[in-house]
C-alpha cells in the first residue's frame, strides 16, 4: 500500500530559509509558505480558506472599508513592528468612523532573499494583534519581487467593519463651539522609528504608541457624548489631521499649547532635531472633535480607559472662512499650524 | 524640559513685555534687525511679535544659511550626483531649494538614472562614515552653512587625510556672517536711500559661540548700531530686545551679550584654528539675494586640496538669475517684507518654493507663510 503522503517534502526552513522567486509563483512553494508560515499563524477557521476569497455571514448596518499600505523602515522598532502596525493601523481606519472593525485582508510583498525567520516574527506580531483586537485576518495575497526591488516586506492590509445606522462621525462635521480632545501623548510613534532609524541614544526608550483603538472607541460612544468627528492622527501628525477636518467643514481651530500632551523625550528628540511634535506620527492616538458640553464627559469616559489615560482638552473650534488651524503659544503669541508640507526636514542651525 | 522651559516661560514673557512697553518712547518707532534665521523661526513660531508694541518692528535677516546659497551652488551639488555618479551626502534643509531646470536635490534624486545617489545625513561625520564603508564609490559632503557649521566640516576633512580616505571630498559652500552685516550695512537701502531704517541687530548665537563678540565690535562703532548677541529661545529675543531699545534711548551703539550662557567675547579658540588650519578666505563668492560678496566665503586651502570636490570634479560655479518675480533678494535685504512679494502664498509655497526663503523653516517667507500669515487675513476668532 502507497503510504498517504505529506504535502510538502521537507517543511520551511524558518531558521536559515529565505524569501525565493518560486514563493511567489504560484506553485507548490508558494502553497508551502502560505500553509506554514502564513495560516499556521493568522489561522483558517473561516469558512472558505483554501478559496480564492474568503465567504463570511454579512451583519446589519452599513459596511466601513478602509484600506492601508505599510512600508516602514526599520520593520522591527521599539513598541511593535511592520506586523501589528498593519492590523492597528487599518483596525484604527475602520474604527474611526464609529463602526466596529469585524475582519482583515492582508496583502504581502516580499522581497527575494528576506529571511522566513523575519517573515515568520512578522507574522506571529500580525496574529498577535489580531487576536487581540479580535479582529480575524480572513483573506490574504503574497507576491514575490526581485532582490533589491522591494524593501524586505511590504504589507497591505483592509479592514471591514459594521456602523450602526445613525451613527455619523465624519470630517465634515465639525461646528464653531466644539471641542478638541487627543486620547494621549504626540509624536511618539515617529519619535521612536527616528530615533532607531537615526541611532539617536538618548531617545532610545521612546516606545511606539501602536495600539487598536476601537475599545477605547466602544468606550467613547457608550459614555453618550455628542461626538462629530474622530480620527487617528497617523502621517503628518495631529497638525496635518486638524488642518484636513479644519478644511472638510470650513471651520477654523485654536489650539492652545500648553495644553498639548508630549513626553518629554519626545520634546527632547524633536528639539534635537529640529522637528515639531504637531507633525510627527502617531499610530495609537486619536483626535476627537465634541459638542463642548459634552467634553469633559468624554474626556473621563476616555481617562478611565489604558489607552487614554493622559487624554486632553487641546482647544476649540471657531469660525473661520480660511480654515486655519493656529494655536496660542505658551508664551502668549499666537501662530498657524499649517499643513505640513513635503517632509519635515531636520533643521542645520 | 529642563534649560528649555525657562527660556519659554509665560509669565517672564509678560513681564520682558511689559517692559519693553515702558522702555519704548510712544514718540518714535524702533527697527531691528534679527540676523539669524533661527531667531526668525523663534520669533514666528511662539508669536514673539504678537507681545511687542506697534513701534517695536523686526525685520528678517539673512542669517538662514539655506536661504542664501544661489542656484548655481546647488546646480553644482546636482551636478555632481548626475553627471559625476558620486554619492552626495547634503543637511535635511538644501534638499528642496529650488535648482536650475526645475530641479531641487529632492527631485533630483528621484530623476537619478545612473550611478550618482543623493542622501540626507544629520552632520559631516555620517558623510565621512558613508566614504569608509563604500569605498568604491566617491562620496561628497555639501558643505554649507555659517560659522557654526564650519568646524565640523572641518573636522571630517583633517579625519578623511588622517584615514588616508582617497573618495571623499567636500563642495565648499561656507560662508562668513560679518560680510554678511555688513553687507546689508552698505546696501543703498540703508545707506542711501534710507529706504530700510535699521536701529539695530539681535546678533547671532550659535554662530557666535564660534566666533565670540569681538567681530561686532566694528558695527557698533563705526556705523554707530548697537549689536545683542541673544539665543534663539523667545525669551532671549525679547531681552535682546529689550537691551536694543536701551541702548537707543541712551545713545549708545555696543556690542552686548544677552547669550552670556554659551558665547564668550573670544569664542571657541580651538574650532577657530581647526577652522584656520583646513579653510581660507575666498577672494569672492556669490550670495542669493546680496550678490557677488568680496571674502565673504571659505575653500578649501591648497594643502586640502585632495578632500575638495571643486578639485577633484569637472564643476563649476555658473551664475544662474533668480525667478523674476522672487522678491527673495529684497526679503533678504530687509528691503521688503515676504507678505509685500506678489507671488508669497499663490505661486510660492512651501509645496512649490520659487525662492530660497520659502524653504527653510528659518526663511523669512516660510516662517511668515507657516506660521503668521494668519494676521494678513485678518481673521479674528
Amino acid at each position: 500500500m502507497i503510504p498517504v503522503r505529506k504535502a510538502y517534502g521537507r517543511p520551511l526552513d524558518l531558521r536559515q530559509g529565505r524569501v525565493e522567486m518560486m514563493h511567489g509563483s504560484g506553485g507548490r512553494a508558494m502553497a508551502q509558505l502560505i500553509d506554514e508560515l502564513f495560516l499556521s499563524r493568522l489561522g483558517n477557521a473561516h469558512p472558505g480558506a483554501g478559496n480564492d476569497a474568503a465567504v463570511l455571514p454579512a451583519a446589519a448596518g452599513r459596511l466601513v472599508v478602509s484600506t492601508d499600505s505599510h512600508v516602514v523602515s526599520p520593520l522591527f522598532f521599539p513598541g511593535g513592528d511592520i506586523g501589528c502596525l498593519s492590523v492597528n493601523g487599518t483596525i484604527n481606519d475602520v474604527a474611526v468612523m464609529g463602526a466596529t472593525p469585524l475582519y482583515l485582508a492582508a496583502g504581502f510583498i516580499l522581497e527575494e532573499g528576506f529571511p522566513l525567520a523575519d517573515l515568520a516574527r512578522i507574522v506571529d506580531s500580525m496574529a498577535q494583534a489580531a487576536a487581540a483586537a479580535g479582529v480575524p485576518v480572513v483573506t490574504g495575497d503574497t507576491k514575490v519581487v526581485q532582490r533589491g526591488r522591494g524593501d524586505g516586506v511590504y504589507i497591505t492590509t483592509t479592514g471591514v467593519g459594521v456602523v450602526a445606522d445613525g451613527e455619523d462621525w465624519s470630517g465634515d462635521r465639525a461646528r464653531p463651539g466644539d471641542s478638541i480632545i487627543v486620547s494621549g501623548g504626540i509624536g511618539e510613534h515617529g519619535m521612536a522609528i527616528m530615533a532607531q532609524r537615526e541611532s539617536i541614544g538618548f531617545a532610545a526608550d521612546i516606545v511606539s504608541d501602536t495600539a487598536p483603538l476601537h475599545g477605547l472607541i466602544a468606550a467613547m460612544r457608550a459614555s453618550g457624548a455628542d461626538i462629530h468627528v474622530v480620527r487617528d492622527p497617523t502621517r503628518g501628525g495631529v497638525a496635518t489631521t486638524l488642518n484636513e477636518i479644519a478644511r472638510q467643514s470650513r471651520v477654523g481651530m485654536m489650539l492652545r499649547e500648553s495644553e498639548v500632551p508630549v513626553q518629554p523625550q519626545v520634546a527632547a528628540a524633536c528639539e534635537f532635531l529640529g522637528l515639531d511634535p504637531l507633525y510627527v506620527a502617531n499610530e495609537g492616538r486619536l483626535l476627537a472633535i465634541v459638542a463642548a458640553a459634552d467634553a469633559e464627559r468624554l474626556l473621563a469616559a476616555m481617562r478611565a480607559h489604558p489607552l487614554a489615560r493622559h487624554a486632553a482638552l487641546i482647544g476649540s473650534v471657531h469660525q473661520d472662512a480660511q480654515c486655519f488651524v493656529q494655536m496660542s503659544t505658551k508664551l502668549g503669541g499666537r501662530r498657524v499650524v499649517d499643513w505640513l508640507s513635503g517632509d519635515q526636514l531636520p533643521r542645520i542651525c | 524640559m529642563k534649560f528649555i522651559d525657562e527660556f519659554r516661560d509665560r509669565e517672564l514673557a509678560h513681564g520682558l513685555a511689559a517692559a519693553i512697553g515702558r522702555a519704548a518712547q510712544p514718540q518714535r518707532d524702533y527697527q531691528f534687525m534679527e540676523f539669524c534665521g533661527g531667531h526668525t523661526h523663534a520669533i514666528a513660531r511662539y508669536g514673539v511679535s504678537d507681545l511687542l508694541p506697534a513701534n517695536v518692528r523686526m525685520i528678517h535677516g539673512p542669517g538662514c544659511p539655506v536661504c542664501v546659497l544661489p542656484i548655481g551652488r546647488i546646480d553644482m551639488a546636482i551636478r555632481l550626483a548626475m553627471d559625476e555618479g558620486v554619492i552626495l551626502c547634503s543637511y535635511g534643509d538644501p534638499l528642496r531649494v529650488p535648482a536650475s531646470g526645475g530641479l531641487s536635490l529632492l527631485r533630483a534624486r528621484a530623476a537619478l538614472a545612473g550611478g550618482g545617489e543623493i542622501r540626507m545625513v544629520y552632520c559631516a561625520a555620517d558623510a565621512l562614515r558613508l566614504a569608509q564603508e563604500n569605498a568604491q564609490r566617491q562620496v561628497v559632503f555639501f558643505a554649507i552653512g555659517f560659522e557654526t557649521t564650519t568646524p565640523p566640516t572641518a573636522v571630517v576633512i583633517r579625519q578623511a587625510r588622517a584615514l588616508g580616505l582617497r573618495n571623499f571630498s567636500v563642495l565648499c559652500c561656507h560662508v562668513l556672517t560679518p560680510a554678511a552685516i555688513a553687507s546689508i550695512l552698505e546696501s543703498p537701502e540703508v545707506r542711501q536711500w534710507g529706504s530700510v531704517r535699521l536701529d539695530g541687530f539681535i546678533g547671532p548665537a550659535h554662530v557666535s559661540t564660534i566666533i565670540g563678540s569681538r567681530p561686532y565690535e566694528f558695527f557698533a562703532a563705526e556705523y554707530r548700531k548697537p549689536v545683542v548677541i541673544a539665543g534663539f529661545e523667545p525669551l532671549d529675543v525679547m531681552q535682546a530686545i529689550l537691551m536694543l531699545i536701551a541702548q537707543l534711548n541712551s545713545g549708545r551703539a555696543v556690542v552686548e551679550n544677552e547669550f552670556a550662557r554659551a558665547v564668550t567675547r573670544e569664542g571657541n579658540r580651538k574650532a577657530q584654528r581647526m577652522v584656520a588650519e583646513v579653510f581660507e578666505l575666498r577672494r569672492s563668492f556669490a550670495w542669493r539675494g546680496l550678490g557677488e560678496l568680496p571674502y565673504s566665503a571659505l575653500r578649501i586651502r591648497r594643502e586640502f586640496a585632495d578632500y575638495d570636490a571643486e578639485r577633484r570634479f569637472p564643476i563649476s560655479y555658473q551664475a544662474v538669475p533668480d525667478h523674476p518675480a522672487c522678491e527673495c533678494g529684497a526679503v533678504l535685504r530687509g528691503a521688503r517684507r515676504p507678505q509685500d512679494c506678489r507671488i508669497f502664498g499663490s505661486v510660492c509655497t512651501p509645496e512649490n518654493p520659487v525662492g530660497s526663503c520659502m524653504v527653510s523653516s528659518e526663511g523669512a517667507c516660510a516662517a511668515h507663510y507657516s506660521f503668521g500669515r494668519f494676521a494678513d487675513a485678518k481673521v479674528a476668532p
